[in-house]
């Protein structure tokens, strides 16, 4: 690893993803997010890169649409609002098997919502964000340096399976510094060789390929998106990250995310000093959500709490990951207001953490 | 350090302004002195000189933010009566946005600025921030905001740092990478800043300060 530098997390997802040899990105600003496509319209330039600031989100979802059809690695970043218009253009992306990154750095909504930190697009980005059977892969960093390795992990992912790879961050976590470094490998900028998919010229080679999501015939239909579920499949099973700390012998397991995460683990570490039995699980991977490692962490629990920044989201999907085998409560703020350490201190001590 | 009546804080993008401005105004009122801190960012959304609020409030230092810092709209909006503020006799510390796009709002004062006799405009400089870790960058950033501004500066703030992270031994890394700024731009280097137990004892013009913006879990 080179020598450390200090980065904000916006900063830091946009040079992992030129280091990630990511060569085209299409954005349209929206706080709090604007520094990456600010970062790369001065870094691209430098690398041989295309910066482009597209006339809309929705623009910009449909070039990378193309341009991931070219087999180029490219990347889209946006905040909640901006990602509700880039829906379309994403379910398209899946139907047509094809691999790009897009960054969500969520605000408060719905609608205009307000430009303060929030985890409530986590129904939206988890389940798939536009029409149609599929999943899309979501990846939920905590620190700056995670935002760099998540955007590099999130294109090895997307290219693997073929598929949209969702760095899912807030505004916090985007705007926050933090030291961070990046390995000193020279940036390559990526090419089609290893896709034999890509539409990048046939050159009269070979056998002309098309991008394309529209099926004439329901069963040709069905049998691409059974295929495509084998993928999942083969995800959910081998691709899921979390991380458990105190897990094993705590009373209350606390399950968090991205920023919330470091609050909880915060009144966690708290917790302890005042000799109370709890525990942080957090699950680094949204989709595919950790379900094997979440069962393990509340093995010994007697209560689960979830903690967002949102009305309740993830909950859910704790419950389902544990199939409601323990109690599962829930803590949260929403609309920008970031939960406190002493708040969740005060929820886990109220859950009978003390006991 | 000893401040003009008037202290200008420009700086590359995340070199730590905002701290050193907090810093600023608080030694000031630590002194005695009347202070008003200018927050002139339109650039950041949030960490800002305007969180401080009331911090500064119970140390009986003024703050003036845009109308709409820190709320949900992304409006720069400005509505600083700088004249009068000057004219009071009290010392102040405008923190101004990063690069030269943060320096813009800057230029809207710079006639009034000029015509300021007793200030300085320090541009803060920290090695660690990966646009500008090469002199010669820094230097160019600083060009630009004078050019933006209208405005030249008077002296460096060498502010590098990691964060939470820093040591005496990352500061001292720094101090060749900010005398080479100084070479490259004439500016002499009116401050080292390091928080205690991090300043190396060959910094030159030490300044040892507190850091004030900081993680909701540290």
């Amino acid at each position: 690893m080179a020598e450390k530098s200090l980065m904000k997390g916006n900063e830091a997802l946009a040079e992992a993803a030129l280091r990630a040899g990511c060569k085209c990105f299409f954005g349209y600003p929206i706080t709090p997010q604007t520094e990456i496509a600010a970062y790369l319209s001065k870094r691209m330039p430098k690398v041989g890169g295309v910066f482009l600031q597209a006339e809309s989100e929705v623009a910009a979802i449909n070039m990378v649409y193309g341009c991931a059809g070219s087999g180029i690695r490219c990347m889209t970043s946006s905040s909640s609002p901006g990602i509700s218009l880039k829906s379309e253009g994403i379910s398209y992306i899946a139907g047509a098997d094809l691999p790009c990154v897009i960054i969500d750095v969520m605000r408060g909504g719905p609608g205009l919502g307000g430009i303060q930190p929030s985890q409530a697009d986590y129904y939206q980005i988890t389940k798939g964000v536009g029409h149609g059977d599929y999943h899309i892969i979501v990846l939920a960093p905590s620190t700056v340096q995670e935002m760099a390795d998540c955007v590099t992990r999130a294109f090895d992912l997307a290219d693997k399976y073929r598929m949209p790879a969702v760095v899912l961050a807030d505004g916090l976590l985007g705007q926050m510094m933090e030291p961070v470094a990046f390995d000193d490998a020279e940036i390559v900028m990526s090419d089609a060789s290893n896709k034999p998919w890509a539409a990048n010229g046939h050159g009269n080679k070979r056998k002309h390929n098309i991008i394309n999501s529209l099926y004439l015939q329901a069963p040709e239909l069905e049998q691409t998106i059974r295929d495509r579920y084998q993928r999942y499949a083969e995800i959910e099973k081998t691709e899921t990250k979390a991380v458990a700390d105190y897990c094993d012998d705590a009373d209350i397991v606390v399950v968090a995310y991205g920023s919330t995460a470091r609050l909880a683990k915060s009144a966690v570490d708290e917790a302890r000093k005042q000799g109370i039995k709890a525990g942080a699980f957090r699950p680094v991977t949204l989709y595919p959500f950790p379900v094997n490692e979440i069962n393990a962490a509340v093995k010994n629990a007697k209560k689960v709490l979830v903690v967002e920044m949102s009305m309740g989201q993830m909950v859910d999907d704790v419950k389902l990951a544990i199939n409601c085998s323990k109690p599962v409560e829930f803590f949260g703020r929403t609309g920008g207001v970031i939960p406190a350490p002493a708040e969740i201190l005060a929820k886990i001590k109220e859950m009978g953490g003390n006991d | 350090m000893e401040l003009s009546k008037l202290t200008v804080v420009t700086g590359h993008y995340g070199s730590g302004k905002t701290n050193f401005s907090v810093n600023a105004a608080l030694g000031i009122a630590a002194k005695g002195g009347k202070c008003t801190v200018i927050d002139l960012d339109i650039v950041n959304p949030y960490f800002r000189t305007a969180d401080f609020g009331d911090m500064f409030r119970s140390k009986g230092i003024e703050l003036f933010a845009p109308v709409y810092a820190n709320t949900n709209l992304d409006i720069p909006s400005l509505n600083i009566p700088l004249e009068s503020i000057l004219a009071d006799g009290g010392y102040v510390v405008i923190d101004v946005g990063g690069d030269d796009e943060g320096a813009k709002a800057l230029g809207r004062y710079a006639p009034l600025i000029s015509g300021f006799a007793d200030k300085q405009m320090l541009y803060v400089i920290n090695k660690f921030r990966y646009l500008t870790k090469e002199p010669a960058d820094a230097a160019q950033v600083m060009l630009e905001i004078e050019q933006s501004s209208g405005l030249r500066h008077t002296g460096l703030v060498n502010n590098s740092s990691l964060g939470a992270e820093t040591t005496a031994d990352t500061v001292r890394s720094s101090l060749g990478f900010a005398e080479e700024v100084s070479k490259l731009t004439g500016l002499p280097i009116a401050a080292t800043c390091a928080v205690e137990g991090a300043m190396p004892a060959e910094a030159p013009s030490p300044c040892t300060v507190k850091r004030y913006v900081h993680n909701l879990w540290e």
